[in-house]
C-alpha cells in the first residue's frame, strides 16, 4: 500500500503447509484445552494458596468455555473461507480494547484521587484497595489491556491487509485473542489478591508468565504464517515494526520472568536473579516494554494509518530502513539509565545514558517520516479530526522522546529520578503517543470493520479530542512542576547546612499538583467514554444527522 | 546500499532472525558482565540470608506493593545520604530475589529504615499512618494487625531461594518454622543456635501481642533489619573499589 515498494510481478509466495489444516487447527487447539483443563482441576484441588486455588478455578472455567466456543464451530462444519480476510478477531479486539482503555483509565483516575485525598479513599480493612495494589492493576491495564489488545487488533488487521492473505492458522488468532485476555482477567485478579512479583510491569506471577509465553509463541507463529503466504513480494514497512515487537517482547519476558515456584500448587515463586543482576534485567526488561511494545508496535499503526487516512504514501522509504534498524538496536541499550547512581557498575549507567541521547535520532526519524507522510494533506487536519488525533499523537511522540533522552543524562536524572517528573514523562508519552494513535486507530477501524460510510459523529470526536488534550496538558504540566519542585526541594540545604525539608513537607506540598492530575486524568478518561459511544453508535449503523444537515448548509455557503 | 535492503523485505524468516539478533547484542553486553565483576559479586561482612520471620515479612512488603512508592537505593548524593544514612551497596542486596530498589518515592526511602522507629511507632503508623504523620498519603494497614501469618510452608521458601543462590544450610531450612516462632520470643530455648544462624537478628514481639504470629509482626521484623546488616564503623570502601 505505500508507493514506495517497487511493483513486482512474483506470483503469491505461498507455502503448501501455510493454507490452513483442513480442521481449521481445531485438533491442536482442542487437545491443549483439555491439557489447560486437567492442569486447572488438578491444580485446583491440591492448591496450596487461596489465589492459586482462584485462578486455577479461572482457568478452569477458560478452558470449558473455549471447548463449547470450539464445539460451537465444529458443528458448523464449515471450514474457515480462505479468499476472505478474517476480520471477526479484528473486531473483538477492537471492542476489547475500548472496555479494558476505560477500566484502566478509570484506575488511573481511583489512584490518582488517592494520592490526592488519601483519607477519603482508602479502606483501612478492604486490602484489595490500597495503592499498592491498584497501581499495578493501573498500569497493567493501561499498557497490557488497552495497548496489548489496540496491537492484536491492528496487526493482525494491517497484516493481512498489507499482504493480502488471510490470516494463518485457522482458528489460532481466536486462541490468540481469548487466551490473551485470559492472561489480562489472571493478572488483574491476581494484583487485587496480592499476587505478584514485584517486578514492575512484569507483576504476574509464575504460571500467568508461562501461559502468556504460549499465547505469545502462537502470535509470533499467526504473524509469521500470514507474511510467508502473502500475495505482495515486499514485507510492508508496518511489518517489520509488528515483527519486532512480537519477538523481542517474546525475549524480554521469558528472560525477565524466570523464577523458582515455591511450589508446583502455590502462586508464590523467587526470580532467578537477585540484587544488583535482577535490577538491571528488570529495566533492559521495563525500558523495552517502552521500547518494544509502547513504541515499535504503535510505529507500525503510525505506518498504517496515517498514510491511509491522509492518503499520501510513506515520505521516506529510505528513512523507515534507517530509522527502524537504529532504533531497535538502540533502544535495548538504554535500560541502565533507570539505574542512575545505584549501585549498578558506572560504565553501565554510562553505557544506558549514553544509547538514550543516541535513541534521540531514530525516534524523531520516526516523527519525521509519520509527520511529513502529510506532505500535500496538511489541509485534511482543519477537517479530519480523526487524522488531527493521529498526527498530535507523533508530535506527542517527538516530544516524550526528546524529554527521555535529556532525563537520561545522570545529572538531570539525579533531580528527576524517584520523583513525579517521570509519572509525567511516561504519561506524555502513554496519553499523548499511545493513546492518541490508538484512538485514531479505533476511530479508523470502526467503520471500516462494521462497513459504514462515517463515523456516527466527527463533532463527538473533536470534543473527545479537545477534552484530552486538555487532560493530557493538565496532567503533565502538574507533574512537572511538582516533579522538579520535589527534586529541588529533597536537596535543598538552609543556611546552616542542614537540610532545608522534612521528607513529608515535600509530600504536603504535591498536594495541589496531585489535585490537577486528577482532573487531567478524569478529562482524558471522559474524552474516552465519548470515543466509545461513538464507535458504538457507528458499529451500530447511526449517522448523527444533524450534523449531516449541518455540513449540507456549510457545503451551500461555501457554494455561495 | 539501501537497495539491498529488499533482500530482506522478501524474507520473512530471515528477517526475524536479523531482528533477533540485532536486539539481543544490547542486552547481552550490559547484563553479562554482572555475574562475574567483582565489583557486582563481592561479600560484604555483615549481609547474611533473610531470617524466616524476615523473609515472611518480605513476602508480605511484595504482596502490598510497597515498592511502588518506597525505594531501598539511597544514592550517593550529598542530601540522601544525609537524609538517610551510607550509600546502599550492591552487596546488600545480593540476596534479594527480586530486588526492591523501587523506581519512585512518593514516600521515603526505606534501605535503611531499620531502627530508626520503634515497633510501636511501625505498627501505629500501618494502622493509620496519618495519626502519626497528618501529612502522610499512604494506604492504612490495619488488617495486617489481625491477619494471622501463614508460615506453615516456611520451609519451602527457604528451599526455592536456595535453589535460586542464597546460602540457606541444611539447619536453617529444617528449622524455619520453628525460627519464626523463636524470633518472636527472646525466652525461646533455642535462642543462641538462631542468632548464631542469623546474627544481628532482632528477637522480641513486634506488634505487642504474644499470642499470637501476625503478618504486622512478620513486616516489622523485615523493616527493622532493613540497612542495619553492614557495620558502617568497620566498613572500608577502597577495599571493595574496584
Amino acid at each position: 500500500m505505500a508507493g514506495d515498494s517497487p511493483k513486482d510481478p512474483n506470483p503469491p509466495i505461498a507455502p503448501a503447509w501455510a493454507k490452513g489444516r483442513g480442521d481449521d487447527g481445531a485438533t491442536v487447539i482442542a487437545v491443549g484445552l483439555l491439557l489447560l483443563g486437567l492442569w486447572a482441576i488438578f491444580t485446583a484441588a491440591r492448591a496450596v494458596d487461596g489465589g492459586m486455588q482462584a485462578h486455577a478455578y479461572v482457568f478452569f472455567i477458560a478452558a470449558l468455555a473455549g471447548g463449547f466456543a470450539l464445539a460451537g464451530q465444529v458443528q458448523k462444519r464449515t471450514p474457515l473461507d480462505q479468499a476472505t480476510y478474517e476480520m471477526g478477531v479484528v473486531k473483538a479486539g477492537v471492542a476489547a480494547s475500548v472496555f479494558w482503555g476505560i477500566a484502566g483509565f478509570l484506575v488511573g483516575v481511583v489512584i490518582a484521587a488517592q494520592l490526592a485525598f488519601p483519607s477519603l479513599l482508602y479502606f483501612e480493612n478492604i486490602p484489595a484497595t490500597s495503592f499498592g495494589r491498584l497501581r499495578p492493576l493501573h498500569t497493567s491495564a493501561v499498557i497490557f489491556a488497552f495497548g496489548g489488545n489496540v496491537l492484536l487488533a491492528t496487526s493482525f488487521y494491517v497484516v493481512q491487509r498489507t499482504c493480502r492473505a488471510r490470516l494463518w492458522g485457522g482458528l489460532a488468532p481466536w486462541f490468540v485473542f481469548w487466551g490473551y485476555n485470559l492472561f489480562i482477567v489472571v493478572a488483574a485478579t491476581g494484583y487485587l489478591m496480592g499476587i505478584t512479583q514485584s517486578k514492575e510491569y512484569a507483576e504476574p506471577e509464575w504460571y500467568a508468565d508461562l501461559w502468556l509465553t504460549i499465547v505469545w509463541v502462537v502470535y509470533l507463529l499467526v504473524f509469521l504464517g500470514t507474511i510467508l503466504k502473502r500475495k505482495e513480494p515486499h514485507i510492508y514497512v508496518a511489518n517489520w515494526f509488528y515483527l519486532a515487537f512480537i519477538v523481542t517482547i517474546a525475549m524480554l519476558h521469558i528472560v525477565n520472568n524466570l523464577a523458582m515456584p515455591v511450589s508446583f500448587f502455590g502462586s508464590k515463586s523467587y526470580p532467578l536473579f537477585a540484587g544488583v543482576q535482577d535490577a538491571l534485567t528488570q529495566w533492559w526488561y521495563g525500558h523495552n516494554a517502552v521500547g518494544f511494545f509502547l513504541t515499535a508496535g504503535f510505529l507500525a499503526i503510525m505506518y498504517y494509518f496515517i498514510p491511509k487516512k491522509a492518503e499520501r504514501p510513506v515520505y521516506s522509504y529510505r528513512l523507515s530502513i534507517i530509522h527502524f534498524w537504529a532504533l531497535i538496536f538502540i533502544y535495548i541499550w538504554a535500560g541502565p539509565h533507570h539505574l542512575h547512581y545505584t549501585a549498578l557498575p558506572e560504565w553501565a549507567q554510562t553505557l544506558g545514558m549514553t544509547f538514550s541521547i543516541m535513541l534521540w535520532m531514530p525516534s524523531w526519524g520516526g516523527m519525521i517520516n509519520g509527520l511529513m507522510t502529510l506532505s500535500g494533506a496538511w489541509d485534511k487536519l482543519r477537517t479530519d479530526p480523526v487524522l488531527r488525533m493521529m498526527v498530535v499523537s507523533v508530535a506527542f511522540y517527538g516530544m516524550s522522546t526528546f524529554e527521555g533522552p535529556l532525563m537520561s543524562v545522570r545529572a538531570v536524572n539525579s533531580l528527576s529520578h524517584y520523583t513525579d517528573w517521570t509519572i509525567g514523562h511516561v504519561h506524555s508519552g502513554a496519553l499523548g503517543w499511545v493513546g492518541y494513535v490508538s484512538f485514531g486507530a479505533l476511530y479508523c477501524l470502526t467503520p471500516w470493520l462494521w462497513k459504514r460510510q462515517e463515523l456516527y459523529s466527527k463533532q463527538l470526536v473533536e470534543w473527545h479530542f479537545w477534552i484530552s488534550t486538555l487532560g493530557i496538558l493538565l496532567y503533565i504540566t502538574s507533574m512537572w512542576v511538582s516533579g522538579i519542585m520535589q527534586g529541588l526541594m529533597w536537596r535543598a540545604y538552609n543556611e546552616f547546612g542542614f537540610l532545608e525539608y522534612s521528607f513529608v513537607e515535600t509530600v504536603e506540598a504535591m498536594h495541589p499538583y496531585y489535585i490537577i492530575r486528577m482532573v487531567g486524568g478524569l478529562l482524558f478518561l471522559v474524552g474516552a467514554l465519548i470515543m466509545a459511544y461513538n464507535l458504538w453508535r457507528t458499529a451500530r449503523g447511526d449517522v448523527r444527522t444533524s450534523e449531516f444537515a449541518g455540513e449540507a448548509r456549510g457545503a451551500l455557503a461555501a457554494a455561495e | 546500499m539501501l537497495d539491498r535492503h529488499q533482500f530482506l523485505e522478501k524474507r520473512a524468516l530471515v528477517l526475524t532472525v536479523a531482528i533477533l539478533v540485532v536486539v539481543a547484542i544490547g542486552g547481552v553486553v550490559e547484563i553479562a558482565p554482572l555475574f562475574y565483576l567483582e565489583s557486582t559479586i563481592e561479600k560484604v561482612k555483615g549481609v547474611r540470608p533473610y531470617s524466616p520471620l524476615e523473609l515472611a515479612g518480605r513476602n508480605i512488603y511484595i504482596r502490598e506493593g510497597c515498592y511502588v512508592c518506597h525505594s531501598q537505593m539511597i544514592r550517593p548524593l550529598r542530601d540522601e545520604v544525609e537524609r538517610y544514612g551510607h550509600y546502599s551497596l550492591a552487596a546488600e542486596s545480593m540476596y534479594d530475589h527480586p530486588f526492591q530498589w523501587g523506581s519512585k518515592r512518593s514516600g521515603p526511602d526505606l534501605a535503611r529504615v531499620g531502627g530508626k522507629y520503634s515497633d510501636a511507632w511501625h505498627q501505629q503508623h500501618m494502622i493509620n499512618p496519618r495519626s502519626v504523620v497528618p501529612e502522610s498519603i499512604m494506604p492504612p494497614y490495619a488488617y495486617l494487625n489481625n491477619a494471622d501469618l501463614s508460615y506453615d510452608d516456611a520451609q519451602a521458601w527457604l528451599v526455592a531461594n536456595r535453589r535460586v543462590g542464597v546460602p540457606y544450610t541444611d539447619e536453617m531450612i529444617e528449622k524455619a518454622v520453628a525460627d519464626i516462632r523463636t524470633q518472636l520470643d527472646p525466652f525461646a530455648d533455642d535462642f543462641d543456635g538462631f542468632m548464631e544462624r542469623y546474627p544481628k537478628a532482632q528477637v522480641r514481639d513486634f506488634d505487642g501481642d504474644p499470642r499470637r504470629v501476625t503478618e504486622m509482626d512478620a513486616l516489622i521484623a523485615y523493616l527493622q533489619i532493613l540497612g542495619t546488616m553492614v557495620d558502617f564503623s568497620t566498613y572500608e570502601p577502597e577495599e571493595n573499589y574496584r
